[in-house]
């Protein structure tokens, strides 16, 4: 063992070299750091290169990894530096001094307190307050709105579309790739077109059957409106999961002695039920979150989480909107989990992965 | 086995109650894509009531606009007679006096004066006031000749222009929106025209849409290609783990992505304060970098980047890595066999995600609207504005209807090269 073999490799002396130059051009011993560790994190993703991989060959290799890692940054950052920042206590959209250094002063809870506090008559009460906010605080109203709006419109759109989607995937459908483009559009067409074409047609008078001043200003409406966005979602997710679907376990059902109904819930449900489930969850947080069409059928006292975002971020923008962003990124997190785990149920159910 | 009649002639193969099989089979296969297209049904119904009704409407609206036979339904009826030299003659002059005098009177929507003033101002714009001060006077003029009377209360009505514009809104149907939304305009002689530089601003604004989107659906393809290529090489345990990075953003609200990136670019935002803390910039010298077209194509780009990410590495995925090996095995160069041997394989994920992308980012509203300023507005905002706030909504459905043919242009190359059906989310 000669004393070259002890000296370190040349990617660290390089690496190292890197920290110090860093260090010397900001002055602060923190950005530093977090330049050491956006430079050394593809370091460890380095995979083993084959042994005749050249030199210009590593360096390209490292070069990949750390333009990947930067857009991983990229992606992920905008996500989670809301969460910090909703902590501030200040009013104000950005990191104080106090933030930074840590000190515990600088945090607060009061933007979650005020999701509740905003639009109450009167915080300071202690009898009926639990109502008051019910009734009167803005966010909730705009939650319980969300809410009720997103449930019915994924009900809707989840039966129509596992409907369709059981149709359209079977081989003997007629004109199918041409009905696939019309149920797929709401999707491509641009929301403020569907939106502009609904504000004209639910204003109709006396055209509704119930509803003689038009689907305008009513909750049939927005839920009408959102059904039809959550639609494309439903039939691409539960005809994927269609997709190789074996049909002589219909017919084994039949001969079975199985009439239609039961084959279709013992048999196809069963095997249907993540892609409805992920298509629902889709369908749902496309409703949670649209905001145009309420904008166009809404009227004032129609509030829904976005909408109540969009005007305060036009308005008068407040760390209260960074507080909710925070709870729906959480409420992202769980569906995305549902989501995954459904995928590997569905998998592991059609046989196309060992889990 | 085929019985043989007495002539010799083999005879069609039958089910045992007689039918001949092939009737037979149609009857089945008739049943079954009955069946299949029950299933659909229910949902082309409710798509019919609930989305292409609506759209179709729109489409109605942005060619029929009823406010002069509605405002001067008499005059409309004759003033299709004049020739459209000189003036109309004195017979439709006293129609004309009559309509507005009865006209005045009325307060319902879409018949007022106001409506008829609104609609031609959009044809000659300062038009209005001659309407709404010759309709308050108009009712003084009881007897002719109605021409003078007309032309006494208000220079203007000897104009040809005006007598030609209210000729042309007489009839319920017009292209005359469709006109405007591309910067056209009939001039003085009747004849189409492009607007004054100064009025043309929806071509400009169509283009700098189509610009945008391209240049974002560029830089989402620059960044997606590295970043799916990364995750279809890795193994599955690592690429599912970094997958949540690439899914997290795409489950997030749009609001919510919207309002962080507001908190990342503002001139007090992050990216503004890492730069002077790492000292790139000098406190004095911060970006602005939102509430201008950088804002709406940075978050526009990291809105729609999951879309171009997850067609590329579904086909990525595909491409087994053996073929990069054998050409480096046969001597080329790791560029050269990527350009030669990877890249050509992943075209199909290419075309998937940039016109998804494309597709998507020319109907964009929500995140110009909020980041964009005055320079980041896009046709959407435009649309909207129109439906919204001036209320013409005839230009907004034309824009709209442009948007919307592009649009479906772009959606049937998708469908030709991708195909609906490949369209998979995670």
């Amino acid at each position: 063992m000669t004393a070259l073999d002890k000296l370190p490799a040349p990617g660290y002396i390089a690496y190292a070299v890197a920290c110090i130059v860093a260090y010397l051009f900001t002055g602060t011993l923190v950005a530093t750091i977090g330049i050491a560790l956006i430079i050394g994190l593809p370091l460890f993703f380095m995979s083993d290169l084959p042994p005749y991989a050249t030199w210009l060959e590593k360096f390209g290799q490292y070069i990949f990894l750390l333009i990947c890692t930067m857009i991983f940054i990229f992606l992920i950052t905008p996500v989670l530096i809301i969460m910090p920042l909703s902590f501030n206590s200040e009013p104000y959209f950005s990191f104080t001094q106090g933030m930074m250094s840590l000190d515990p002063a600088a945090f607060s809870t009061r933007w979650y307190q005020d999701i509740f506090l905003f639009g109450m008559n009167d915080p300071n009460r202690t009898e009926g307050w639990w109502s008051d906010v019910w009734n009167n605080a803005t966010w909730v109203k705009a939650a319980a709105n969300s809410f009720k709006f997103a449930v019915l419109a994924t009900i809707l759109a989840t039966f129509f579309g596992t409907l369709a989607a059981l149709g359209l995937s079977r081989p003997e459908m007629p004109w199918r790739s041409a009905i696939t483009s019309l149920l797929i559009s709401p999707m491509i067409v641009p929301l403020v077109i569907t939106a502009t074409g609904m504000f004209f047609f639910y204003a109709k008078k006396d055209t509704f059957p119930f509803f003689p001043r038009g689907l305008i200003n009513e909750d049939i409406g927005i839920v009408l409106a959102h059904a039809t966005l959550g639609v494309p979602f439903v039939i691409i997710t539960v005809t994927a999961t269609l997709t190789g679907f074996d049909n002589s376990l219909i017919r084994a059902s039949k001969s079975l002695g199985a009439n239609g109904w039961t084959t279709f819930r013992r048999v196809i449900m069963p095997l249907i039920m993540p892609g409805m489930i992920s298509g629902a969850l889709f369908a749902f947080i496309t409703s949670l979150d649209e905001v145009v069409a309420v904008i166009f059928l809404a009227d004032v006292h129609q509030v829904t989480i976005p909408r109540q975002m969009f005007s305060g971020i036009r308005e008068q923008i407040s760390p209260t909107i960074l507080a909710v962003a925070t709870v729906l990124v959480l409420i992202s997190i769980c569906l995305l989990t549902t989501l995954e785990l459904l995928r590997r149920r569905s998998e592991r159910l059609r046989g196309l992965s060992p889990g | 086995m085929t019985d043989v009649t007495a002539s010799g002639v083999p005879e069609a193969i039958t089910t045992s109650d007689g039918v001949p099989l092939k009737v037979s089979l149609a009857r089945a296969t008739r049943r079954q894509r009955m069946q299949a297209l029950l299933l659909v049904l229910p949902l082309l119904l409710f798509l019919l009531v609930a989305f292409v009704l609506p759209i179709g409407e729109m489409l109605f609206r942005s060619v029929y606009s009823p406010i002069g036979p509605n405002v001067l339904p008499n005059f409309s009826k004759v003033i299709h007679e004049w020739d459209g030299e000189d003036l109309p003659p004195e017979a439709v002059f006293e129609v004309f006096v009559k309509d507005m005098t009865e006209a005045k009177k009325s307060n319902e929507i879409g018949k007022t004066v106001g409506n008829l003033a609104t609609r031609v101002n959009y044809e000659i714009p300062g038009s209005r006031g001659l309407f709404t001060k010759s309709a308050r006077k108009v009712k003084n003029i009881t007897e002719g000749p109605y021409k003078e009377a007309l032309i006494a209360l208000d220079k203007r009505w000897e104009n040809q222009h005006i007598w030609r514009t209210l000729q042309r809104i007489s009839s319920n149907y017009t292209a005359s929106f469709y006109l405007a939304a591309t910067d056209r305009k009939y001039n003085e002689d009747n004849e189409i025209v492009r607007a004054d530089p100064l009025y043309q601003i929806y071509l400009p604004i169509l283009g700098k849409t189509l610009w945008l989107s391209a240049l974002i659906t560029f830089i989402c393809l620059l960044i997606a290609y590295p970043v799916s290529y990364l995750l279809a090489t890795l193994p599955l345990r690592t690429s599912n783990l970094l997958m949540i990075m690439v899914l997290l953003p795409f489950w997030t609200s749009l609001l919510v992505r919207t309002t962080a990136w507001i908190a990342m670019l503002q001139t007090e935002g992050i990216v503004n304060n890492i730069l002077v803390f790492t000292r790139v910039i000098s406190e004095e010298s911060r970006i602005q970098m939102i509430y201008n077209q950088t804002g709406t194509i940075v978050a526009m780009v990291h809105i729609l980047l999951p879309f171009m990410i997850l067609p590329l590495y579904s086909v990525m995925k595909t491409i087994p890595p053996y073929y990069m090996r054998a050409a480096r095995s046969l001597g080329a160069t790791g560029t050269y066999s990527f350009i030669k041997v990877y890249f050509p394989q992943t075209i199909p994920g290419i075309a998937a995600g940039t016109l998804l992308v494309f597709i998507l980012a020319i109907g964009y509203y929500i995140t110009p609207a909020l980041v964009g300023g005055s320079d980041g507005l896009l046709i959407s905002n435009l649309i909207a504005d129109h439906i919204k706030k001036t209320l013409n909504w005839s230009l907004g459905s034309a824009l709209g209807a442009i948007l919307l043919a592009i649009v479906l242009i772009f959606y049937w190359i998708y469908n030709k090269l991708v195909g609906v059906d490949n369209l998979k989310f995670g």
